[in-house]
């Protein structure tokens, strides 16, 4: 069942386009990664996909009874402020806002609900704790925690392992794919790692302005524009002095095409 | 005057009661409205607000409705006025949101002292709406119980949408997506702070009332890491900083050696000491352990 279908989508962010003819579909359960160059407009997909910004142009449906419910959203990281007063438990609760009534306290049925992310994002330990104090790592759990009360149909995850050292990277897309496959929860996940769009994702959008792609990660890597996109991220990093990760990207990039050339034809996302 | 001669007068008694019950409440409101103000970085509507609240005070006068004070004038205006703000402090690219309200509450000040001017106020009415009354015997049975049933309200509104408040403040991205109209929050938001500014106003001036709003949730900010004690702690620091203040207030107005002060600026004043006393006491520890710290490394 496709819960998100967008056609020709144009995006406009105080009157400046941000992305146009973006063309997808997310199916009920799928892994959908949008990869793009910095101002591309990914995370302004997502939030036209919250409802937050109206298209400029275009059709995006997405299914009625999802805005209902409630999208679990991870915003990207760096417009929580560090200093508030707030506990683990407490922000992971606040996913199970939609179904709350009034008052003080929180209903059992939600703090099982709460519980149940903790546990499966290893932060149980940290519930008393408070989210300014955390590690980088640690503050992307609680919010992925947070993102999975608030719905099991539709995790939108904007750049979720920026900042994070390699270890809390991997941690976390490991998390996300237990989502998606244990609980059969679409992910739509934004992110400036093609390495990982590749390895984690089922689909792939990549955001280009005027030439969008969109298809299986099979399809991705037969698409021979793969080459010329790492010249550009080694064009764009090394110019900002990052000489030593672009490479490392590139060579990441090289193996991924060597492996899909090798893997013949009909390989899909093993 | 001795203390056993003010109960024995009935009157003062209930004066003095009178002005308890409904700056408690006011402080209560302003403590738990103003935690989510301090940190969704409103602090500057509360203050826009207050100013407004001025502008609605001289309004009342002008318009000659009762005395110096009417509540029936000047809440519309901070309604208004918080509707008004809150649309200007919307970044659609003409006005940013402290220039809005900057521009709001300063020009508020501006009407209303020329109102004031114009009608023939005498100075002491503006000195009293910036300020506070002087005078502790200014709250009437009417002006109480309308106090009182706007706070409760106030009251009510924050128990009863508390968890739909932590998710906004804490994340108003996440909770749009999750569900939660964050723009009807806002605006109600907004609207009760105008209403405790308004209510708090006659006995705190429209000056001193957004410190209610500021001081009691930094100071509860600081001294837990989890929202919900942040909101009873500030809660109970604001009240007890109120009795406290209000009742030097009164000492001071009521005893015949010393001279009376104004009840804003005592409670103000007690405020900014228990904010400056838990800082330098956290400041303090702070250093202590990063001491030990040093001394247990080397």
């Amino acid at each position: 069942m496709t819960i998100i279908e967008a056609r020709d989508l144009t995006l406009a962010y105080e009157g400046v386009t941000a992305a146009e003819g973006v063309s997808f579909t997310l199916a009920a359960g799928d892994y959908l990664c949008v990869v793009g160059e910095n101002g591309s407009g990914k995370s302004t997909l997502l939030k036209a996909v919250t409802g937050e910004l109206k298209p400029a142009g275009g059709v995006l449906t997405v299914d009625p009874e999802l805005r209902r419910q409630g999208i679990g959203y991870l915003p990207q990281q760096s417009k929580i402020q560090r200093d508030f007063p707030a506990s683990v438990r407490e922000v992971v609760l606040s996913g199970c806002v939609r179904g709350e009534g009034g008052g003080f306290l929180w209903r059992s049925a939600s703090k099982k609900k709460a519980d149940a992310a903790m546990e499966l994002l290893d932060i149980a330990d940290l519930a008393e704790r408070t989210f300014g104090d955390l590690s980088g790592g640690q503050r992307q759990r609680t919010l992925l925690a947070r993102a999975v009360c608030a719905s099991d149909r539709l995790l939108l995850l904007d750049e979720p392992v920026t900042g994070l050292d390699p270890e809390a990277a991997h941690g976390m897309y490991a998390a996300i794919r237990r989502i998606n496959e244990e609980r059969g929860c679409a992910v739509m996940m934004v992110t400036h790692d093609v390495g990982c769009a590749l390895r984690e994702a089922k689909t792939v959008l990549s955001m280009c302005r005027g030439h969008s792609f969109f298809g299986t990660v099979a399809a991705y890597e037969r698409h021979e524009r793969l080459d010329e996109a790492a010249d550009e991220i080694l064009h764009h990093h090394g110019h900002e002095g990052h000489s030593v990760f672009a490479a490392s990207l590139t060579r990441e990039l090289n193996q991924q095409t060597e492996k899909a050339r090798s893997g013949g034809e009909g390989g899909a996302t093993a | 005057m001795t203390i056993g001669d003010i109960f024995a007068s009935d009157f003062l008694v209930r004066v003095i009661l009178r002005g308890l019950a409904v700056g408690t409440l006011v402080s209560l409101c302003s403590a738990v409205l103003g935690v989510s103000l301090v940190l969704k970085r409103y602090s500057m509507i509360g203050d826009g607000l207050s100013h407004v609240g001025f502008f609605g005070l001289a309004l009342a006068s002008c318009a000659g409705v009762g005395s110096l004070y009417s509540m029936e004038i000047s809440i519309p205006v901070v309604i208004l006025s918080a509707v008004l703000i809150l649309r200007l402090s919307k970044n659609d690219g003409r006005l940013n949101g402290d220039a809005a309200c900057a521009v709001v509450s300063t020009g508020a000040v501006a009407v209303g002292t020329l109102l004031y001017n114009l009608t023939g106020g005498r100075s002491g009415d503006i000195c009293s709406s910036l300020f506070g009354s002087s005078s502790i015997f200014t709250i009437s049975g009417k002006d109480m119980l309308l106090s009182l049933a706007l706070s409760a309200a106030v009251l009510v509104w924050f128990v009863l949408s508390f968890k739909t408040i932590f998710a906004v403040t804490f994340d108003e991205t996440f909770a749009r997506a999750a569900g939660v109209k964050t723009g009807f929050f806002g605006l109600t938001l907004s609207v009760l702070t105008g209403l405790t500014i308004v209510v708090g106003m006659k006995m705190m001036g429209s000056i001193m009332i957004s410190a209610l709003l500021i001081f009691p949730p930094l100071t509860a900010m600081r001294l837990t890491g989890n929202f919900r004690r942040t909101v009873v702690l500030s809660a109970v620091i604001s009240a007890l900083s109120f009795v406290v203040g209000y009742l030097a207030a009164c000492w001071c107005s009521l005893s015949e050696t010393l001279q009376p002060v104004q009840t804003g600026a005592a409670v103000v004043t007690v405020d900014l000491l228990v904010f400056c006393a838990v800082y330098g006491i956290a400041w303090l520890t702070g250093r202590i352990r990063q001491k030990r710290a040093g001394k247990t490394a080397d």
